[in-house]
This record gives C-alpha cells, structure tokens and sequence, in this order.
C-alpha cells in the first residue's frame, strides 16, 4: 500500500460526523495541519520573513539601572542624527501608557526608570550598520534611586485577595496534624523560539498597519489607538506566522508596536522592530516568581480540615497582567481538593525588576506546585500512599471550592487520577523504589536512584470570574456571494492548532467537508474581535460560538432551501452555493452569552470562578544521580481532562509540549538576578529541555464534557503546565527521601538537601 | 569576497563580506527566508542547514567558509522527488511535500513551525546516515534542535516514520 493509498483509506476526522463529506486529506487522528504544508516548506511568513522596501531598522535604548531619575537623554553632537530618526517620551502623540490594566508602564521613560532594560528612546536608521551607530551615540544621563527587589520587602500591591470559607480556627481545632510549607519559585522564561518581532507601515490615511509576532491582535490595536490618537480603521493589526507564544506574546506585543509605529510615524517609512535573542530575554516578562505559604490541619480519620495558605507573587515593576495572574493562583491554590475551611490571602507585589506577565497556566502553576507539595509532604506525615490520599480528598461532583462554587458537572479529578497512576503502574513503582530506597539506607552506597512521584491538578477554562462576560466576543462565519464558507474569528494560530480545529469544527456544524471552510487572516481590518488567545478559552469559548455561528447559517440556508430558486430543498451541503448564487451574502455574528447558571461576584470574590475545570494528573519517573544532584526525567504520563476531544493528535501535541515545559519549569529553568538584572539572559545560559533532557510522555486524554459550550470542549493549553513540576519534585523525593521546595530542583538544591538530611541521620 | 556556492543544487555566485554569517546570506541576499534565527549563538538549532550534508548552524558559519561548497536549506528538501522550489506566493500543499515532511504533517511534528525548517534537515542528515532509528539514536540527532512547542515526543515520530518509509522505499527498489 502507497503512502497516498494508506492516507486515502483514513477515517474522517473526530468530530466530523461519520456520514458528513470529508473531502480533506485527513489521517485517522484529525484532519492535517492546515498550515502544515507552508510551514514544512519553509515558505510560512514569520515577521522577520516579511519585505516591506525601503524599510528602516529600529531599536530600543534600554536603562541599565533598576531604578533612577532620569535627568536627560544626551546625543553625541560629533554624530550626524539627520540621517536617523529618534524618539522619546515627548514624540508620543497621546498618553504616554501601554493600555492594560492600570495606567502605570509608559511607553517610554519620561522620568522614572522603574526596571533594567526599561525602554528610554527609540533610533531607527536605514540600514543596521548606522542604526548600530547611532544607537552607541546615545547616552542616558540618571541619577540613582534605591531600588526595592525582594517581594516581602515592597510596600507597593498591585493587588491582593482574600478568600474564606468556612471557619478556619474551628478547622484547626479539629486538626491532629497540623503541617506547614514554604515553597518558592523563581521566573520562567517563555522561550518561544521566535523571538518577539513586530514591523509597522505607515497607513495613508495618517495611520499605521503593525505586522507581528502576537496572540492578541486587538489588545494591540487598543494600544495603538490610544496612545497614537487613531480611529478604529487607522489602526491595524495584522497577525504574522507566529512562533510560539505561551502568554509571551499576549501583552508584551503592545508595547513593541507601539515602538515600531512611533518611529514609522517619526521617519515615514516602515519599520523592522526583531529583537534578537539576548533582547528577548532581557526585556520581556516572565513567569511571576512566588513565594506559598501553606498551613494545613488534618483530622484524626484523616479528613483535610483546614487550609490557611498565603501567596506573595513578584509583579515587577508594573502592574502587566499581575492582578488576573494573582488571581487565577489564588483561585488554584488550594488544588483540587475539598476542604469546608480554607483562609486565602494574597498579594502581587511592585519590584524593581522587569515586569512579568502572562505565561501558560497564568499563576497556577506557581500555587498548584506548592498545594502538591503540601499533600505529599501531608502524606508522608501520615505515612499514606499519595494516591490514596488524593482518593479520598479530591473534588467529586457536589464538592463545593473555597469561593463557594459547587461543582456540578464535569468534575474528573478522580478519573484523571485513576487513569494516570493506573497506565504508570503507581503502585507497583513505588513498592520497588521503596524497596531500593531500604536496600541504600541498609548501607549500599548507590551511585544513582530511581524514584516515581504523582500530582493531581485543575485548572479553571476560560477567563476568571466575569472576564467572559466583560470581553463579550465575537465570531462570525460567512457565506459569500461566490458561495465560499469563511470563518471570521480574532483567534490566533501560534503552533496550537487553531487554524484547524476552526475549519473542523465549522465543517461538522455544517455538514460540509473540512476544505470547504476558510478561515480569515487574522487582520483586524477584517476579522471580529473573539477576545485574547489566551487562559485555554480558544477552542471552549470562541470554538463555541463558531459552532452556534455556523448552526444558524446552517438553519437560514436550509429554511430558503424550499425556495424554487434554490431548488427542491435539502441539506445546507447540498444547497449552500445555489443558495449564495441566489441570495448573495450571509454572514452571522455571533455573541458571547454568559453561561447558564454560572454567577460570580468580583467585589466578594464568591460564586463561580470559572464555567468549568479541567482536571489534570501527571506521574514522573526520575532517576537522581547521587554524586552529582543531576535528575533525569525517564517518563511522565499524563492524564488530561479536556472536556471533550477535538483533535487527538493537536491535542496530545498540546499535553506534551506543556509537560516538557513543567519538566524544564522542576529541573532546569531558572533565571538569576543581579541588582534587578538578569544575569543569564542568552539562550546558552538560559537552558531549556532538549530532545535528550525530555522525558518520554505517554498522553491519556479524558474527556468530561462541558455542557456549557455546545461541543463540550474546557481547553487543553494550560493544563499539564500546573502538574508536571510537582509530580518530577515528588519523584525527586522518592528517589532520595529529600523534599526539594523551591523551583528549580537544581543539582545544587538536591545535594545540599542531601548533605543536611545525611548530617542529620545518625551515623553508627 | 567573491563566493561560489551551491544552494539547493542551484549554484550562486556573490560578493560579500567574507565573515557574512551564511544564515543572513540565505535570508537577505538569496530570498530563502525558510531558515531561521532564533538565538544567532548556536544554541538553538532554528538556522540548521546542510553543508555538504553535515548538519551546521547558519548562525555561526561565516560565509567564507562555504565557498565551493553545497548547502541544502529547507527550500530544497523536494528537489530529490522532482518537487520544485516552493515560494510563499503559492500556498504550499500536501503535494509539495517529501516523505518525510510528510511524516512531519502526519505525525504532528510541527506546531509553531518556526523550529520545523531546522528539524526537517537535522532528521534529513539523520536519514541519510543510516543509523538504526532508535529512540534515542533520533533524539540524539536533533539534540541541537530546541523545540519549545511539541515536547519532541512527535518529532522523534515522524523521523522514525520518515525512516520506516524510506526504508520500505529502499527495500522495494532492492
């Protein structure tokens, strides 16, 4: 059999039904890439492959203090700046502010410089050689400023949270144990390995048009509205070929466009803003680093009584995104367990250091690693299986969470759980690592040892709270004149598939094959606003409205399908394009409604905090070298609870990319500051995982459906980002009998845990 | 400099800085923007090209060093099946694709794309040199490719999948 033979015989797509045409090439696991192709041949346009003549080249002048006044920008008078361009603070047309969620980051320093590498000026040149030039000759004049950079010791929030459920001393007074935890972790890099790029050209109606690297186009176009002063049609966004986001390119891209539009504006050409890795690093945020303090009371028959927990993240030095991200780790951090008395506070705090800011999992996976850790440390108090413990803690359908919400429908924690320790062979694992563990401490000197650990987790889909409701999205699916089905959504393919999983799912509501249905650029000229690419909500929330979109199209068409004009009636496949000939466009928009039933209080923070959870387990083998601290991750399955499956093999590319990312978040990822600068900002000192550090990863994908959205489907991104690094922690420790509790469990973490647990064991 | 090269089995002749990085070579005075920069210090594999059929970072090869030799850039991994050069002004297809980007496709060895030109020629030195394909034979040939997006768990697929095929491939022309 051909190659072209065994493509032809595969089964249709998943959720295509099994009599709907599927004209598309489609293997038995989904329809293929559909931006496969261009990317395969090297011929898909990522920003730095666009050509726009005539093109300048910008760059930032970046502070290199972490905080000062600053006093003047001085250009060396030897230098001809007639031949470049340069901009401050005072070439902004409106307010000098990156639009987010509080007015405090200016596009350029006016006077405070509140972080290294914060933007002061902006050059662009024609060619990079003067740009080069140009950019030596500028010189910033400061006087320094004592700069705040530890967390604890900030008097600046930029917000904080206060949970309570129940009654927390109660909870303690029936608690037997009472088990306390301290857990740090540090920033992680996105490392999305396009690095942010942004070109801006010159609009001839006195506008611009941004061509970049990002998720959310119309964050950007408010951003650029507001501070350049343009009308809606003045400012456009035009998505390129994007590699990789991981919330790295979910707020930083406004500030970048705003960079490149104001010397386009300024030199009136376009202008190349790519930065290179070292830049990329340096300036842009970063996963919040925290600080979880955790004191849990169990009872005598082994009840989790009371949870009194207290978060301190590290906002930077602008507020970004740090109110939602606190939020979300708020929300998570009590995992995925019920308890009748929980205490919560939390805080985001103002630093001295480059701002952090949105990066898969948004917070969670900062609480949820600490709440595991709490439960295995709880455990081995007990001396209980972990297993068994979260068999009896975890949520079932009924529970109610620490904001209030009772869990009613598509709660799958124990299914997650079960499935996952049962595919990794938990406890038998565990019986013989033990046994290992015996045979060393009986006086074998091993060199290495193997050890399994698991983590239980959840994660809310969709925005938190009312953020659904506020964003009020929009999709819309079009029938043309010339009788072609296009899809007009805001959403944004940056490798997770959403330029397939749109046609597919618009193809199975209407009952057309998948290569019948178009999917817009992603250009806010033409394509609605459906909100961020972003908290999991693509293929839930917009994918949702897409399919009632393309419910009503289907239903409009086949009501006129009696219409002699368009024939003897019929399916909307059968009659679509007699019915465009005869009625011309159709187009339907489709607005998001809140979710049935589903009602929270941002002021009280009680109710429901998302429509729905996905649930997710995951199971680490390690193998710890002894002499040396160094771990290696043999293999991690993962269970997954996504609601419902659209795309198997996207799916499980989702699950494995996000688990190697938590493995790399345990292991290895870490960035080191100095004075509120980071040291290790290049790639060959920022380490991520390679192909030989990476685990072998088994995906079982669940699916819990959410009757909420009208296929079910809860979000899959995020997800394995909030277990991974507690269940590689957990293994470490069963390897070793040593808690590491701070991220990364670097070799130089694990031997010092070693050395002061072999200090404190008697020595005969 | 003056530099005489083969690219793509195309040769082209140049004059340029001889310590021009052969990736801006490739990128600005050639068109072939299907390699990529990610880090431009030979970290992350994005630039991989074929010289001579070995496997460099285009980052870090200065252009003086390629004269008289052949590179082979994603550009030119069909030309072996007859496939012309593809070009961003024609949407690329299935049909423009060797087996083993193909395998790629299938196995969903691609996600952001951005880190895929520099895989696909990684696994094409890979095939070529006929090393059993073995987990971790595979994950050592591309252990100077970073990938941040797949895991790697469907990379090594698609190249044990591109291996399977042309072994099938070999085994019926034999």
């Amino acid at each position: 059999m051909t190659l072209r033979e065994s493509l032809g015989r595969a089964a249709a797509p998943v959720i295509v039904r099994p009599d709907a045409p599927t004209r598309g090439l489609a293997t038995p696991r989904g329809p293929l890439r559909r931006e496969g192709p261009a990317k395969l041949t090297g011929t898909a346009l990522y920003t730095d492959d666009l050509v726009f003549p005539g093109a300048w080249y910008g760059a930032t002048i970046r502070s290199t203090e972490a905080h000062a006044r600053l006093l003047g920008i001085e250009l060396d008078p030897a230098f001809d700046w007639s031949k470049v361009v340069v901009v401050t603070a005072a070439d902004i047309p409106g307010p000098n502010v990156v639009n987010s969620i509080q007015d405090d980051q200016p596009i350029l320093v006016a006077d405070e410089i509140r972080h290294h590498a914060e933007p002061v000026a902006l050059v662009a040149a024609p060619d990079r050689g003067l740009l080069g030039e140009a950019v030596a000759r500028v010189r910033i004049r400061t006087e320094a400023l004592p700069a705040v950079l530890d967390p604890l010791l900030s008097e600046h929030a930029f917000a904080h949270y206060e949970i309570e459920s129940g009654d927390i001393a109660a909870g303690f007074a029936e608690a037997s144990l009472v088990v306390n935890g301290e857990y740090r972790v540090g920033h992680q890099e996105q490392l999305y390995i396009e690095n942010n790029a942004m070109i801006a050209v010159p609009r001839d109606d006195g506008g611009v048009a941004v061509h970049g690297s990002l998720q959310c186009p119309y964050y950007v176009h408010k951003a650029l509205r507001r501070s350049l002063l343009l009308t809606d049609a003045q400012a456009q966004v035009i998505q390129a070929e994007t590699g990789g986001g991981f919330g790295g390119k979910e707020e930083y891209p406004s500030i970048l466009a705003l960079h490149a539009a104001l010397l386009a504006r300024a030199c009136e050409r376009p202008v190349r803003m790519i930065y290179d890795r070292h830049e990329d690093i340096a300036a842009t945020t970063k996963r919040h680093p925290a600080i979880v303090r955790y004191r849990s009371g169990v009872s005598a028959d082994g009840r989790l009584v009371a949870q009194d927990i207290e978060i301190v993240m590290d906002g930077g030095a602008y507020c970004t995104l740090s109110p939602v991200v606190l939020s979300r780790g708020t929300l998570h951090s009590g995992g995925p367990y019920a308890c009748p008395n929980v205490r919560i506070h939390s805080r985001a705090m103002a630093t001295n250091t480059p701002p952090n800011g949105a990066f898969r999992g948004f917070g969670a996976p900062q609480t949820e690693f600490a709440a595991e850790m709490q439960v295995n440390r709880i455990a081995e108090a007990l001396g209980e299986s972990p297993l068994e413990l979260r068999r009896r803690w975890l949520y079932r359908p009924g529970d109610a969470t620490p904001t209030g919400q009772v869990l009613r429908e598509s709660v799958a924690a124990e299914d997650v759980l079960n499935r996952g320790a049962e595919a990794a062979e938990f406890e038998r694992v565990r019986a013989r690592t033990a046994l290992d563990r015996a045979g060393r401490q009986a006086g074998g000197r091993a060199r290495s040892a193997h050890g399994i650990g698991l983590a239980l987790g959840w994660h809310g889909a969709g925005f938190t709270g009312s953020g659904e409701v506020h964003l009020a999205s929009l999709a819309s699916v079009e029938l043309g004149a010339d009788g072609r089905i296009r899809v007009l959504i805001g959403s944004t393919e940056m490798g997770q598939g959403t330029k397939t999983i749109f046609p597919q799912m618009a193809a199975e509501a209407l009952g057309v094959g998948i290569d019948d249905v178009e999917l817009a650029p992603v250009d806010t000229a033409l394509v609605p606003d459906s909100g961020p690419t972003v908290a999991s909500r693509t293929a839930m929330v917009v994918g949702g409205l897409v399919i009632e979109a393309c419910q009503r199209l289907r239903a409009v068409v086949e009501s006129r399908s009696g219409d002699r004009s368009v024939g003897t009636g019929g399916s909307f496949a059968d009659v679509y394009r007699d019915d465009a000939r005869v009625h011309g466009a159709t187009r339907i928009d489709q607005h998001f409604e809140p979710y049935p039933g589903v009602d929270f209080d941002d002021t009280t923070y009680r109710g429901d905090a998302y429509p729905a959870f996905g649930w997710a387990s995951a199971v680490a083998e390690v193998d710890v070298d002894l002499d040396t601290g160094e771990v290696a991750v043999r293999s991690v399955v993962a269970a997954d609870d996504v609601g419902r499956v659209i795309h198997p093999v996207l799916a499980e590319g989702q699950v494995e990319g996000g688990t190697l990312q938590a493995v790399g978040y345990a292991t290895i990822e870490e960035i080191k500051l100095i004075d509120g600068r980071y040291l290790n900002d290049r790639m060959a000192t920022y380490l991520i995982p390679t192909a030989l550090d990476a685990p072998r990863i088994e995906t079982i994908l669940v699916e819990a459906p959410f009757s909420g959205a009208p296929h079910g489907a809860k979000g899959i991104g995020e997800l394995p980002m909030d277990v991974g690094a507690p269940a590689v922690v957990a293994a470490i420790h069963d390897a070793t009998g040593v808690w590491i509790h701070d991220l990364p469990a670097s070799p130089e973490r694990i031997i010092a845990a070693l050395m002061a647990a072999d200090a404190q064991r008697p020595h005969a | 400099m003056t530099v005489q090269f083969q690219v793509n089995r195309e040769t082209v002749e140049l004059d340029v800085p001889g310590a021009r990085r052969l990736l801006d070579v490739l990128r600005e005075d050639l068109g072939l923007t299907g390699t990529k920069e990610g880090c431009g210090e030979g970290e992350c594999g994005a630039c991989t090209v074929l010289l001579d059929g070995q496997v460099v970072d285009s980052c870090l090869v200065p252009i003086c060093q390629v004269d008289g030799h052949a590179v082979t850039t994603v550009e030119g991994l069909g030309l072996d099946r007859g496939l012309g050069r593809p070009s961003p002004e024609r949407r690329a297809v299935v049909d423009d694709l060797d087996p083993l980007q193909l395998a790629f496709l299938e196995a969903g060895g691609a996600q952001c794309g951005i880190c895929t030109p520099g895989m696909l020629l990684a696994g094409r030195a890979f095939l070529a040199s006929g090393a059993a394909p073995t987990d971790e034979a595979i994950r050592e040939a591309i252990a100077g490719n970073l990938c941040r997006c797949t895991g790697y768990t469907k990379i090594i697929e698609a190249i044990a999948l591109g291996a399977s095929r042309q072994a099938t491939t070999e085994a019926g022309r034999a």
